[in-house]
């Protein structure tokens, strides 16, 4: 009881000091707490895929499209449930700095294959009888001011002109990680708009979508389309669109190891400045530990002390820095919620602040814990603190 | 213990230091006793040995040759776990600046060397209570150091030296930070201990005015003890 009193006295003995180091601390497990909820977003579209879906793409490159009639041959392999057409539109509403993912699909196939975008009855209906209908994620249509049949215009950039949608659905996400700020319309009218006006880019889909009836053949289903396109003019690409998601998240792993590496180096930045501290307490506390020991105290009792402190300190500053984490997140997803559509921080991430913030707290008291336990008295005594 | 018995015995002891690879003898082949309810005051220039002296019979600082038997115990053969148990026990310490720990009371500094012990939290308060009140600070015990003067801090050491009702008291310097009149005050009350609680105290000093209140002087000089 005694040493739990001593340590919270101690800790704050140096209000500005102690304010300064629990400031710091947790300074450095936000930014660490922010910078792992960043490295996670990265794979959350790779870890929130269905591994029902495969996704077919053009086997030279994902710039070059496949023809729609593929979409037949497909859908007639076996263990193919569903097939749709997508393409990426790359349109801009007003100006570049809106910027959020778009895509042309089909209608049903979406309303198929994609269960978890949640949109009601009546919403999917006016989705499917309008050609130049839209849905949006809920997040999109808040940030844009956008309400049930309202007229956007997209201006195109990969399909020039200016492309005009009414919304008829406004779809939440099943999970929290569901990305809600993606648009889609209708593939036909993208499609009939290109035949009238650049009739050689019409009838190809960018990708297709293919839903499987089972996950473990999905592997099987994939090299029997390939199978079916070897030797034509446009040739099949079909991965799992857990794979397809890797690809496009491997181009920027080094990125994501600098992210992390960057982490890590804030912590042990932290940390030395922790030890500095404590070290500085320390010597400063030599004299009354000594004294301490005269009295009979034993270098546990002493180790302790110090040990206790440190741990308290961090750990106060890492609880600090992680309730700091919640506001700061929210604001990252308010404001580049075109860039982190979802910027949740996790369960593990918490613990990794927590178990961040302990191992600060204990390695910035290794020296200074064995320098004040292991003091000669008479030593010890000679400082006057 | 009789009143008139030999409570600390010394006999040959040296010790020294090293300074790099050479070893600076600090004390060298000291003999003496002290008798139980003596006051003691050792005496000499800086760096006679005479702090050295004293840490070797508080049992802070080891003997390189010789023993140091302390009532029936002879210290010099204890480990340092066993020498921190019998210090909390048998002996009480004065400082010259004195120690207190500035983030506890007047009352939790006196009450530090007996969270050692098996005493109950009732047990401890009367403790307490009656050594702050041998020194006359029982109306302080919710201060901190800090809020007091010199000579009220040096009383509550004083207090937690006391506590425990040690045999003996070592005291360094224990008037070298204060004023003349709280020197005196603290001259008296360890004069009071002597005399009325049968203490046995072993002061090193400067202070020929301190000396006068021991019964027994003995002076050091360059590690040799000067008067026998």
């Amino acid at each position: 009881m005694f040493m739990v009193k001593y340590i919270l006295r101690n800790a704050f003995r140096h209000k500005l000091r102690a304010l300064l180091t629990i400031t710091g601390v947790a300074i450095a497990i936000l930014a660490f707490g922010l910078l792992r909820t960043l490295v996670g977003l990265w794979y959350l579209g790779v870890e929130s895929s269905s591994s029902t879906r495969l996704v077919a793409r053009n086997a030279i490159s994902l710039v070059f499209s496949l023809p729609i009639s593929y979409k037949e041959r497909i859908r007639q392999i076996p263990g193919v449930t569903k097939v749709g057409a997508m393409n990426w539109f790359g349109g801009i509403y007003i100006s570049e700095k809106n910027f959020f993912p778009n895509f042309a699909i089909e209608p049903q196939a979406f309303l198929d294959l994609y269960p978890e975008f949640l949109l009601s009855p009546e919403e999917q209906k006016g989705f499917l009888h309008d050609r130049q209908g839209a849905v949006v994620g809920r997040k999109l249509a808040a940030k844009q001011g956008w309400k049930l049949g309202d007229r956007v215009i997209l201006k195109g950039t990969i399909f020039p002109g200016q492309w005009e949608f009414v919304i008829r659905g406004i779809y939440r996400g099943a999970q929290r990680s569901t990305d809600e700020t993606q648009f889609f319309f209708n593939w036909d009218y993208l499609n009939e708009t290109l035949r009238r006006t650049i009739a050689r880019r019409a009838d190809q889909a960018g990708i297709y979508i293919i839903g499987v009836s089972n996950p473990e053949k999905a592997a099987e289903v994939a090299v029997a389309i390939d199978t079916s396109f070897k030797n034509s003019l446009a040739e099949t690409m079909t991965e799992t669109e857990k794979a397809f998601q890797l690809s496009f998240v491997t181009m920027t792993e080094a990125i994501m190891i600098a992210i992390k590496i960057v982490s890590y180096v804030v912590i042990v930045i932290i940390m030395v400045v922790a030890a500095n501290t404590m070290a500085m307490t320390a010597r400063e506390r030599i004299s009354e530990y000594a004294t301490l020991k005269t009295l009979g105290f034993q270098w546990y009792h002493i180790a302790s002390a110090v040990f206790g402190e440190s741990l308290f300190i961090a750990t106060l500053g890492g609880i600090a820095g992680i309730m700091g984490t919640f506001p700061a997140a929210g604001v990252i997803e308010q404001e580049l919620s075109q860039f982190f559509p979802s910027f949740q921080v996790t369960t593990t991430t918490i613990l990794l602040q927590l178990s961040a913030a302990v191992l600060v707290g204990a390695t910035a008291s290794i020296f200074p814990t064995w320098r004040a336990a292991t003091i000669r008295i008479a030593d010890g005594l000679r400082r006057i603190g | 213990m009789t009143a008139h018995s030999d409570i600390v015995t010394i006999r040959n002891v040296t010790k020294s230091y090293r300074r790099g690879n050479q070893p600076v003898p600090v004390l060298e082949d000291i003999s003496f006793a002290i008798q139980s309810g003596e006051f003691l005051a050792l005496m000499g220039p800086s760096g006679s040995g005479k702090s050295t002296l004293l840490n070797l019979i508080a049992g802070i600082d080891k003997v390189d040759s010789g023993s140091i038997t302390i009532g029936d115990c002879e210290i010099t053969t204890l480990s340092e776990t066993e020498l921190a148990r019998w210090r909390a026990v048998n002996v009480g310490f004065v400082f010259q600046f004195y120690n207190l720990i500035p983030v506890l009371t007047a009352y939790e500094n006196v009450e530090l060397p007996l969270l050692l012990t098996r005493l109950s939290r009732r047990e401890r308060r009367e403790h307490v209570e009656t050594a702050l009140e041998i020194v006359r600070l029982a109306d302080r015990m919710d201060h901190r150091p800090s809020q007091l003067s010199g000579g009220q801090q040096q009383r509550v050491a004083i207090a937690r030296a006391i506590v425990t009702d040690p045999a003996i008291l070592v005291a360094d310097e224990p008037t070298g930070d204060l004023d003349r009149v709280s020197a005196g005050e603290i001259l008296s009350l360890m004069d009071h201990l002597v005399l009325d609680f049968h203490k046995t105290i072993i002061m090193v000093t400067h202070d020929p005015r301190a000396a006068e209140k021991a019964h027994v002087i003995r002076h050091l000089e360059k590690g040799l003890l000067t008067d026998g």
